[in-house]
């Protein structure tokens, strides 16, 4: 059978799954943990706790703020230490509340035990008001919070709950784990949302690399109506909506719509999990499961991490020490994760994944002229011609960015992957979409 | 850890591709040719290969090194790929200086002039043979008759008409055969394989194809160019056959005789003189095709298809302009 | 007569009339109304257009002007290359006084040089403040200081600005800078500051823009105010020109007047001057070292 996929554009990096293996271990809690206040996208959370408070695990100790912006919940049990700036994985200062840990006492609504509830008891309403008051954000790296994608504008509907289970990312196995894992809870989660978004079908996809979990996925899926597997070519940016939509449904996303407009909602494998959690057990996002791996190391592994733990933890759990020559540090995966500047950094609920790079394979090759090869173009999902963006952003020509339809990009770095001259198509890109925004918020304001 | 970490923008992980590894894959891609024009006509071929790469090389680093005081960067393979194709536009006993000339011409003003690599609006090596055909026409238009004298220099030129030559002084009837059994038929499989006279890369459509399907197998280039350039001329010369075949030659005829092969493989596909998208490509290759034909039956040259590519080069920006890639998600009516 | 060139000519004639009908309507339809002045003050300006004014180009300056003088006020307005000189020429021709406004420079503040912020990381992309600015704190992690990536540089029209290879900082020229603010436009973090330039070329600024409290910013940076206020305290009454505000000092350029007294008091050496500040009193520590010197 020919697997399915999007058409336009894609590559194919080299996948480095390493710890696809390896089982899911918890990380013991620290002395302190640092839960930052802005871990999704919108608006920071406002802390509602203060120094000296006590804290159990699942206390709301920060408040949603805005429409786009999610809750925040101690992920350990303790005294608050303070409210005050951590550094972030960019080096930036971010408001965070810090937490001395004291046992792990839980707030007693929550459910900690591992039966499989299957049915569900909560209304459509409700289950969109626990996912909201859960703090649920997307587990998949960008962390939108999760319940407004479940608010429809009016006179908008949704036919098709779209599952991503893709995880086109090089290296990270996050999402793999907990599907070969946890793929009862996984499916009620999935079940639950088709009655949140009141839909009758779903679709996991999954890319054939994961043959193990779509096996599993698929045998369980029977007994779930209106749930269905569906394996897929190997592409990347096969995870980006857009791209997972025209490859599950052969829907085209028009530009500057949202996935709502073709009717789909879709949601990570990772937040599935989180919602069965939150509705049938009533457990907040507390803690996600994050891949450490690099080829310097003599093994990765996959953990199930507490809200606000350093990364370093991690390593300190595999019993390593940061190899002699890495060059680069990783949150996310290789594509379009972020570079962080030191271990330091606590876990946050969009962090899918720590990786290492070698000095060599963290250096940009030397930059030299387009050869014009048109391969920018060709790799584009999105159909853009990034060799051109990037000449205009390159000399602040922001008019005619947009025009070349600037906005579009979804930032996948396609482009600066496969240019043979190293050139920094997506860096430039980036900029110029940036100003277009800007200039098109300024102008909407007028 | 001792050494700085590096932070940059993402993408973190870079693909396989690099301009050298583009640039030397088409001069293996080319090596089939060169090795048919070697067994042709001797070490005369590999005198002129060797000696057109020689001169564009070191016209590209003395004019880096000492005119525009840049970086270096002979080594990317591109000069070495001019320097071969403009070798193979020429016939085998082609003086050195004129070959000199026509290197100076192809780098230092069709490229060097333009910025260097990927500035130049036109192919490089195409323009060396404009000027030298304009220059020495003589010298450009005498080719030594094949297997004459292979392995010692040739010392006079014993001119052997090239098929396409044949075909333009004499009509369709001096190609023999089908209309005249008098004349001496011309073989297509010689003409295929390259036991023909023609300038030194020319001759062989078969190992340009080899060629052509090894850069396709690296990805170097796509299929669009050259297949849709060959098919347009098929068509264009196949047309007027099928109305008067006693006055046209016959489509496969055009396309393995002369330069069509050897410009549609790796003279149009040039990355940095054609265009971006596919619709572009096919656009360029299509009227490439129609004007290749055109120039070879009403042009007073024999040959039309440097000049056929030459002259799309400079549409090449018009068509970038004009010829967009299908955006997702634009022009689609969904709900 | 012949009638054919009668015919003719009334031909002519006729096209003639309706072709001045159809100029005159479009000339009426296109005619823009501007006044002869905006042209006239266009001519007094410098022409550099640099957009220092606040408005697109020269004549769009002209026209705020003229604009502002049939109001009766032009106060607020400014050209900063034209200086004192434009303004006083313009004023004149519009019949309008003008303010004298002191002369100002662009001053950079911040001052954390390669040897003072030493880099931890390596940046690696495209030499654009700006860019570099949405990815991280920067080389030396300091998240308000000077990316070093030439964006002032080169949004400079005068070439008053230039990049200090030793510090890693750019570097104002006063005499060249226009004060045209292009470069304040251009940083991504707000380092440049349009200052007066004080009486004979004195001034006194904060070299820094951190507004962590101390010993972070100290981390990365020797010469970081750590907004201790001791500044502040020395300041003479008669000038008040220090305000405290997150964490960092501010000296306001129309007040201070040079005494100089906050450079030496400040412990991480914050402040910078365009002079060489007042010698500190020697520490009692140091006189009787002297003194049992001078008894051996
Ligand atoms: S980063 Fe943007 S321009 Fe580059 S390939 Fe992806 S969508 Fe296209
Ligand atoms: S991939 Fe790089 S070299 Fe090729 S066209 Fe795009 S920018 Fe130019
Ligand atoms: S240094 Fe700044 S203010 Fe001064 S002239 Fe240059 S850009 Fe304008
Ligand atoms: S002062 Fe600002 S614009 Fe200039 S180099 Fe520093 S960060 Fe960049």
């Amino acid at each position: 059978m020919k697997l399915k996929t999007f058409k336009l554009g894609g590559v194919h990096p080299p996948e480095n799954k390493m710890t696809a293996d390896i089982p899911v271990v918890p990380i013991d809690i620290p002395k302190r943990v640092s839960v930052i206040m802005s871990q999704h996208l919108g608006v920071p959370a406002v802390p509602v706790v203060d120094r000296g408070d006590k804290v159990k695990v699942g206390t709301l100790i920060g408040e949603a703020k805005g429409f786009i912006s999610a809750n925040i919940h101690s992920p350990v049990s303790g005294t608050v230490f303070k409210v005050d700036g951590v550094t972030d994985a960019t080096g930036y200062r971010k408001n965070a509340v810090i937490i001395n840990v004291e046992g792990d006492e839980w707030e007693e609504k929550i459910d900690k035990s591992d039966t499989l509830l299957k049915e569900i008891k909560l209304s459509s309403e409700e289950i969109i008001q626990r996912i909201k008051d859960s703090g649920i954000v997307g587990m998949g790296g960008a962390a939108f919070p999760t319940h407004v994608k479940y608010m429809f504008p009016e006179g908008k509907t949704a036919d098709t709950l779209v599952i991503n289970g893709v995880e086109c990312e090089p290296y990270l196995t996050s999402d793999h784990r907990v599907m070969l894992e946890r793929p009862d809870e996984i499916l009620v989660g999935v079940s639950i949302m088709m009655k949140a978004g009141k839909v009758d079908r779903a679709k996991i996809g999954i890319e054939s690399n994961k043959p193990d979990a779509i096996k599993i996925l698929s045998e369980k899926a029977e007994d779930y109506p209106g749930v269905e597997v569906v394996p897929l070519k190997v592409q990347y940016p096969q995870g980006a909506e857009k791209q997972l939509i025209k490859a599950l449904l052969n829907r085209e996303i028009p530009s500057g719509k949202l996935p709502l407009d073709v009717g789909c909602i879709v949601n990570n494998i990772g937040t599935a999990l989180a919602i069965y959690e939150a509705v049938q057990k009533n457990k907040p996002l507390i803690e996600r499961v994050v891949t450490l791996t690099g080829k310097g190391l003599k093994k990765g592994g996959n953990f199930l991490v507490r809200i606000g733990i350093p990364a370093k933890n991690l390593l300190e759990k595999l019993g390593e020490e940061i190899p002699e020559n890495t060059g680069k540090m990783i949150s996310g995966g290789p594509m379009m994760g972020k570079a962080i500047n030191h271990l330091d950094i606590p876990v946050t609920k969009g962090t899918s994944g720590i990786v290492l790079m070698s000095e060599e394979e963290s250096k940009r090759n030397k930059i030299q002229n387009c050869i014009r090869c048109s391969k920018c173009v060709s790799v584009c999902p999105m159909g853009l011609e990034p060799y051109l963006l990037e000449k205009l952003a390159e000399k602040d020509m922001f008019e005619e960015c947009e025009k070349e339809d600037i906005v579009d990009c979804i930032e996948c770095g396609s482009c600066s992957f496969t240019c043979p001259s190293s050139r920094q198509l997506l860096d430039h890109i980036r900029y110029g979409k940036q100003n277009v925004m800007r200039i098109m918020r300024e102008r909407r304001q007028q | 850890m001792s050494n700085k970490l590096i932070v940059s923008l993402s993408p973190h992980e870079k693909g396989e591709l690099s301009v050298e590894k583009v640039m030397w894959g088409v001069v293996i891609a080319l090596m089939p040719s060169f090795a048919i024009s070697v067994y042709t006509f001797g070490f005369d071929a590999i005198k002129v290969v060797l000696l057109s790469v020689v001169f564009c090389i070191g016209i590209e680093f003395l004019i880096q090194k000492f005119m525009l005081k840049s970086e270096v960067t002979i080594l990317d393979g591109s000069a070495a790929i001019t320097g071969i194709l403009l070798a193979f536009n020429v016939p085998s006993n082609i003086p050195w200086w004129q070959l000199l000339a026509g290197s100076v011409v192809a780098i230092g003003i069709s490229k060097m002039a333009f910025g260097g690599l990927g500035k130049n609006p036109f192919n490089p090596a195409l323009v060396g043979r404009a000027f030298m055909l304009a220059s020495f026409p003589v010298e450009m238009t005498t080719w030594p008759v094949p297997f004459s004298n292979i392995w010692s220099p040739a010392t006079d030129a014993i001119t052997a008409a090239t098929p396409l030559g044949r075909l333009a002084e004499g009509g369709v009837k001096a190609l023999g055969a089908m209309t005249d059994p008098a004349v001496e038929a011309v073989d297509y499989i010689d003409i295929f394989i390259g036991k023909v006279g023609g300038s030194l890369g020319e001759i062989s459509a078969a190992a340009i194809l080899i060629g052509g399907i090894y850069m396709l197998f690296k990805k170097i280039i796509t299929w669009h160019i050259p297949v849709f350039y060959l098919l347009s001329l098929a068509g264009f010369s196949g047309l007027l056959w099928i109305i008067d075949p006693s006055k046209y030659a016959d489509p496969l005829f055009h396309l393995i005789a002369g330069g069509a092969m050897l410009g549609a493989w790796f003279m149009a596909t040039d990355l940095v003189t054609s265009p971006m998208s596919v619709k572009g490509q096919i656009i360029f290759a299509v009227f490439g095709g129609l004007l290749c034909g055109a120039i070879r039956i009403y042009g007073s040259y024999p040959e039309g298809c440097s000049y056929s590519i030459l002259i799309m080069n400079a549409f090449v920006p018009l068509i970038d302009k004009y010829s967009k890639p299908k955006r997702f998600g634009k022009e689609v009516n969904y709900g | 007569m012949n009638p054919v060139i009668l015919y003719s000519v009334g031909v002519l004639a006729l096209i003639a009339a309706g072709s001045a009908i159809i100029l005159f309507l479009v000339a009426k339809k296109f005619k823009v109304d501007e006044d002869p002045r905006i042209g006239e003050v266009s001519e007094i300006l410098p022409g550099a257009n640099c957009g220092g004014c606040g408005f697109p180009g020269c004549s769009g300056f002209a026209t705020a002007l003229v604009k502002g003088a049939d109001k009766g006020d032009i106060s607020g307005l400014a050209c900063p290359p034209g200086g004192n000189e434009t303004m006083t020429a313009v004023g004149e021709f519009l019949g309008m006084t003008v303010e004298e406004s002191a002369p100002t420079t662009a001053v950079v503040r911040c001052n954390g040089t390669k040897a003072k912020a030493p880099s931890k990381l390596t940046y690696e992309g495209p030499t654009k403040c700006a860019i570099a600015h949405t990815l991280f704190s920067g080389e030396n992690s300091c998240p308000h200081g000077c990316l070093g990536l030439d964006d002032c540089v080169e949004a400079c029209d005068f070439e008053a600005i230039y990049m200090d290879e030793e510090t890693g900082l750019p570097v104002v020229i006063p005499d060249k800078c226009t004060s045209c603010g292009a470069c304040v436009r251009a940083c991504p973090r707000d380092i440049i500051e349009i200052r007066p330039r004080g009486r004979k070329d004195r001034r006194v600024w904060v070299a820094c823009m951190n507004e962590e409290k101390g010993p972070i910013p100290m981390k990365n940076c020797k010469v970081t105010c750590i907004g201790c206020a001791k500044c502040f305290d020395v300041c003479p009454p008669v000038a008040n020109a220090i305000t405290m505000g997150n964490n960092l000092a501010f000296i306001d350029g129309d007040k201070c007047i040079a005494c100089g007294k906050c450079i030496v008091v400040c412990p991480t050496t914050a402040i910078l001057a365009t002079f060489e500040p007042p010698k500190p009193k020697p520490k009692p520590v140091t006189e009787e070292k002297e003194a049992s010197e001078v008894k051996k």
